[in-house]
């Protein structure tokens, strides 16, 4: 039973729902036990150093934070591609040497291309 | 005399047996899981104690020296010693966490404000669900879920780590958190991708993403465990780690001369102790990959510890090498933290985007030749 595959999530299971757990019973015994103090106007600002805030919290961002995203989901789905190559890969030596190896080639080849794209494009530049 | 007792552990193992395959897999998972989570919570408690000492120790001071519970500082020389030794500190901490003002102000989002330092806290926690810490225990594995995808769910799980974060920003709906969340995430995601890329070299070496594999592959000497076959990997993935657990000298995101705390400015109380102990956690669980991948995980190459255990003893042994490899890679976390200086936001992005991407690239690149030429 342990070795089937779904049975094998069981204790991850038991583990998300124990840290849930753990993290919302700390959070209600500090609400219980916490010491209950005064509300005022001054204490409810946002803490800007002892200034009175200026403006809104969540001011304009860099469109370089949105570059970034986009590049992680490019980059990080092509790592995710070489995980099941990088297993088979040994095995695959032995029978078909040159398919393997040359396929790979090829894919780290694009992603290369790819990057270096992105690298001309000043993409990775954050000095201006 | 101790008949009752024994009965009663008759009875148990009794009704223990009777139980369903199913059921009994699930509360012996769950006796495991209770008790990784008090070990780890422990180590968090105690690595913040040392982190403390440490630091006082380099910069000449002497460090937390004062805690102490009445009766047992009242025991002659012991006492005194522990005292300052600062062994009751983390429990002070603790209760002092519980006791404080739990505070919300007004211009926050509530519900997301609520939710952050859980979400922040829950996936470090999650982490320690595929790793082998030990061998077994009078039969029973010393793992929590044997997956054969390993890697990838750790991987999965530790990009999770980002929500709590941002939305910890985000909620805050305040300047310095909001800078702090968006910063934090851009570094994470990354140095997600050098640190994904790094151990690529290791899983063409073993051929398998199971983790109990990777150990296998790495028992039998000290030349077969991978930070030897492969230092470019544990280099990057070292650092990828410090960057990815927002550790000095990559802990921009809560940078004090600049943004004052970073995405917790606005958190007080309980909620902020468990974003410090997700922190903490994300550490272990770091230094855990690590022992894992590269340092053999729980074997030893010598005196016969590096199959799998054949009496309690020996897999007792076994998890205490595992929990001390994890101490000697937790004292390398808190050593550089405070030997050396913080990255600037430019440097940072150049050093994961422009060096480690295409370094760890060529690496792949150097393995699968070698091995390539190796079958011809």
């Amino acid at each position: 039973m342990e070795d089937s595959q779904l049975a094998q999530y069981i204790p991850v299971l038991i583990l998300g729902l124990v840290a849930i757990g753990f993290a919302a019973m700390t959070l209600g015994v500090s609400v219980l036990f916490g010491k209950l103090g005064k509300r005022s106007r001054i204490k409810d600002t946002a803490y800007e150093c002892g200034m009175l805030p200026v403006g809104e919290g969540n001011t304009r961002l860099s469109v370089k934070f949105y570059l970034v995203a986009m590049l992680f989901i490019l980059f990080d789905i092509e790592v995710v591609f070489l995980y099941p190559w990088a297993v088979v890969y040994k095995d695959m030596l032995t029978q078909n040497a040159n398919a393997i190896f040359g396929s790979m080639l090829t894919f780290l080849g694009i992603l290369f291309v790819g990057y270096i794209y992105a690298l001309k494009k000043r993409a990775f530049d954050w000095k201006n | 005399m101790f008949h009752w007792l024994t009965n009663i552990l008759h009875e148990i193992s009794n009704w223990f047996y009777g139980l369903s395959h199913i059921t009994q897999f699930s509360i012996l998972s769950f006796i495991k899981i209770a008790v990784l989570i008090v070990v780890v919570l422990t180590m968090v408690a105690y690595a913040v104690l040392v982190e403390r000492k440490v630091s006082a120790f380099i910069q000449d001071r002497v460090g937390p020296n004062r805690a102490a519970i009445p009766w047992i500082a009242a025991i002659p020389v012991l006492g005194p010693f522990l005292v300052r030794l600062g062994i009751f500190q983390p429990l002070a901490d603790g209760v002092k966490f519980l006791l404080k003002e739990d505070f919300t102000p007004n211009h926050v989002r509530k519900v997301y404000f609520w939710l952050a330092p859980m979400i922040a806290m829950v996936p470090a926690l999650l982490t320690f669900a595929v790793i082998p810490f030990g061998s077994n225990l009078n039969g029973e594995r010393m793992v929590l879920a044997d997956l054969n995808v390993g890697i990838l769910y750790t991987f999965g799980i530790v990009s999770l780590g980002v929500y709590g974060i941002v939305l910890a920003g985000y909620a805050s709906n305040s300047k310095y958190p909001f800078l702090g969340g968006i910063r934090s995430s851009a570094q994470m995601i990354s140095y997600e991708i050098a640190m994904g890329m790094s151990v690529i070299p290791v899983f063409l070496l073993v051929g398998n993403l199971n983790l109990s594999q990777v150990i296998g592959y790495q028992s039998g000497s000290l030349l077969d465990w991978l930070v030897f076959k492969q230092p470019l990997s544990f280099l990057i993935f070292i650092i990828a780690a410090f960057a990815e657990t927002n550790r000095l000298p990559f802990d921009l995101p809560e940078s004090e001369t600049e943004l004052v705390a970073g995405y917790h400015t606005e958190y007080s109380s309980m909620k902020f102790a468990l974003f410090f102990l997700g922190e903490y956690a994300n550490m272990i669980a770091a230094s855990a990959m690590m022992v894992t991948l590269f340092l053999g995980g729980w074997t030893l190459p010598f005196g016969g510890l590096d199959h799998q255990a054949t009496s309690i003893w020996m897999g007792l042994a076994h998890i205490g090498i595992f929990i001390g490899k994890i101490i000697f890679l937790m004292l390398i976390f808190i050593w550089v933290r405070w030997m050396l200086p913080r990255f600037r936001y430019d440097q940072l992005m150049d050093l994961g985007w422009r060096r480690f991407i295409p370094l760890s690239l060529v690496n792949i690149l150097i393995t699968a030749v070698v091995l390539w030429a190796r079958a011809k």
